[in-house]
């Protein structure tokens, strides 16, 4: 119900706040989609607490309470740090949660804006260079795909010494495939439009023609897809943090926490749980919004948002 | 057809040549087997011994090409681990794993077939919206997770199956379960959109507009149109099952492939990885040929 009066209010003040037409457009677009409107409150919730988590909660975080250890959740008596539990030290759960959800975030942030990056600059030059050049691209590409990404990133982080460096790169470079074969996929197409022959007939420079003219057009795709991959980074870093080859303790990463709370599943299984639904609400909630960006940020389907309803075709 | 197959034959070996260069030299990076497989207080003499036995005081240079030299002859080498043939130690695995893959992906397959052709039938219906929360959540449901919460609810609370292990078919069903949740989830939202798009379209208004019944127009007009681009989604998911694998198989202590792999890794038994990458390899690689001939199948303008 919490989450229903949320967007109520929300979608309420939006009139009220018109300062750029284009913005409030998005955000009454956003807010036409309740789903999505709570998808993002929980992601910005999220985003938050990775910035300021460590700064206003790193103490409570590691401070361990030897009478508090694997303290069961949904009580007072310790206070409200301890509303979810404690951990096996008697840390306090919620606090830990809180602060894990940096390196969680971190990782996954980095890995997607690497992955993002050095994918369109390769996809775009494969797309709209000759023949050999693209081909070598491609085939590098198909090496990466060609093999299950967690294996090839266990092996890698096992030679490498698992940091948080090396674990956002590994995951960066398992994910540049997909990034690369959509921008080239849609530069094949986009290049063939009649307003970027128009550019190359005013003598535009490939550099301009490619980055000024035809990224702009491929660039909603590619944010959608990266929505929708931060969350498979997420999911991907926690398994590799989960068998013990990702982060390492003291930092804390949701699937750490997962890994640390399996050997007191059966005595106290609220240490596995609550990070296991962090990850799961996280998740979820970017893959919503990849589906509402997919319709907010196609012209064809707008309509269904602008229109303010639930109006399925 | 047969030149596109050649084709990829091609690439695709290109792709496992360059990928077991990069695997052999980066697993001889994780160190000395002997500092693992020998007790701790070994002699220096018994570690060298051990290492001229295995051929590991080559230059390392050497050594690849001497494996180059017998993977031709077809010899995988030796596991270290096990001290049999590293490729009978890999296949033993791998039937465990494509069993294990073959039926979470049929039961994935026509699960999410049904159910995603109904939602699209009625869409905006609360059956609609009710499968899609159920695929968001398989979608976005960390496996780790969900495999360790079912073994606490269905194996320690109720005590309905085993918690790990092998040997009879209850021990399946866990790891079936766990396996299953996420392809479906992605593979449901390919079927419905697909769906829509295909009962959106103009011949399924002439089969409408010449009366045609709903059941026809599903199975006869929509279904095998819309079935491409999920064939494609269930070829990308069936690799990704492997993954899946990993985790799942090292949970409930299942001796697949994936399980194998980290063991080896961890037990830097090079022979047994390079096996286990190549088996991998050839697998998926049959498998997208099989997805081609799917496509061939279901749609006549590709077969020209």
């Amino acid at each position: 119900m919490g989450q229903n009066d949320m967007s109520d209010t929300t979608a309420t003040e939006a009139p009220a706040a018109k300062p750029a037409p284009s913005k409030s457009s998005l955000l009454s677009m956003l807010f036409a989609d309740q789903f999505a409107t709570v998808a993002a409150c929980f992601v910005i919730l999220v985003i938050l607490c990775a910035i300021f988590g460590p700064l206003l909660l790193g103490e409570a975080a590691s401070d361990q309470n030897l009478r508090a250890r694997n303290a069961p959740p949904f009580t007072l008596d310790r206070g409200w740090l301890y509303i979810l539990g404690g951990d096996a030290l008697g840390r306090p759960l919620l606090p830990r949660i809180v602060v894990a959800a940096q390196n969680t975030i971190m990782i996954a942030a980095g890995a997607v804006a690497g992955s993002f990056i050095i994918g369109a600059v390769l996809g775009l030059t494969a797309g709209y260079s000759r023949k050999l050049v693209s081909e070598v691209i491609m085939r590098l590409a198909d090496v990466i795909m060609s093999f299950p990404s967690l294996l090839l990133a266990v092996i890698v982080l096992y030679v490498l010494e698992p940091s948080v460096l090396n674990l956002v790169l590994v995951l960066a470079i398992t994910r540049i495939p997909i990034y690369l074969r959509t921008t080239r996929a849609e530069v094949l197409e986009v290049r063939e439009r009649m307003f970027v022959q128009a550019a190359q007939v005013m003598g535009a420079s490939t550099f301009r023609i490619v980055f000024r003219h035809i990224l702009p057009v491929i660039l909603p795709t590619l944010l959608t897809i990266a929505t929708l991959d931060f969350a498979f980074v997420m999911l991907a870093e926690s398994a590799l943090s989960f068998l013990g080859i990702g982060i390492q303790p003291p930092e804390i990463t949701w699937g750490l926490m997962v890994s640390q709370g399996r050997q007191y599943l059966t005595s106290a299984w609220w240490l596995a749980f609550w990070p296991g639904l962090a990850i799961i609400l996280t998740t979820m909630s970017l893959n919503l919004l990849s589906g509402w960006m997919r319709v907010a940020l196609d012209p064809t389907q707008r309509w269904r948002l602008e229109t303010g309803g639930k109006k399925n075709g | 057809m047969q030149k596109a197959i050649g084709k990829r034959a091609i690439s695709s070996f290109i792709s496992l040549f360059l990928l077991v260069i990069l695997v052999f030299f980066l697993s001889r990076l994780t160190g000395d087997p002997a500092a693992l497989f020998l007790p701790v207080d070994a002699s220096e003499e018994m570690l060298e011994a051990f290492r001229e036995r295995h051929g590991l005081n080559d230059p390392v240079i050497v050594q690849f090409f001497s494996y180059l030299g017998d993977l031709v002859r077809g010899d995988f080498g030796d596991s270290l681990r096990k001290a049999r043939p590293a490729l009978d130690v890999v296949l033993e695995a791998f039937v465990w794993t494509l069993q294990l893959a073959l039926i979470t992906m049929a039961l994935v397959t026509v699960a999410a077939v049904t159910l995603g052709s109904i939602a699209a039938f009625k869409v905006g219906t609360a059956f609609d919206r009710f499968t899609s929360m159920l695929s968001l959540i398989g979608a976005s449901a960390p496996d780790f997770w969900i495999a360790i919460v079912a073994i606490v609810l269905f194996s320690v609370n109720l005590g309905w199956v085993p918690t790990s292990g092998t040997g009879s078919v209850w021990h399946w069903i866990l790891p079936i379960c766990v396996l299953f949740i996420r392809p479906f989830g992605l593979i449901l939202q390919v079927v419905r959109g697909s769906m829509l798009s295909a009962l959106g379209s103009a011949y399924v208004k002439t089969a409408r507009a010449k009366g045609v019944k709903n059941r026809p127009i599903i199975f006869v007009h929509t279904l095998r149109n819309a079935m491409l681009p999920v064939v494609t989604v269930i070829g990308d998911q069936a690799a990704a099952l492997l993954n899946g694998a990993v985790v799942v198989e090292t949970i409930f202590g299942f001796p697949g492939v994936g399980k194998l792999m980290i063991d080896s890794i961890l037990q830097r038994d090079f022979n047994v990885i390079l096996a286990a990458i190549m088996v991998t390899a050839l697998a998926i690689f049959i498998m997208n040929i099989l997805i081609d001939l799917a496509y061939a199948l279901l749609d006549p303008r590709i077969r020209a």
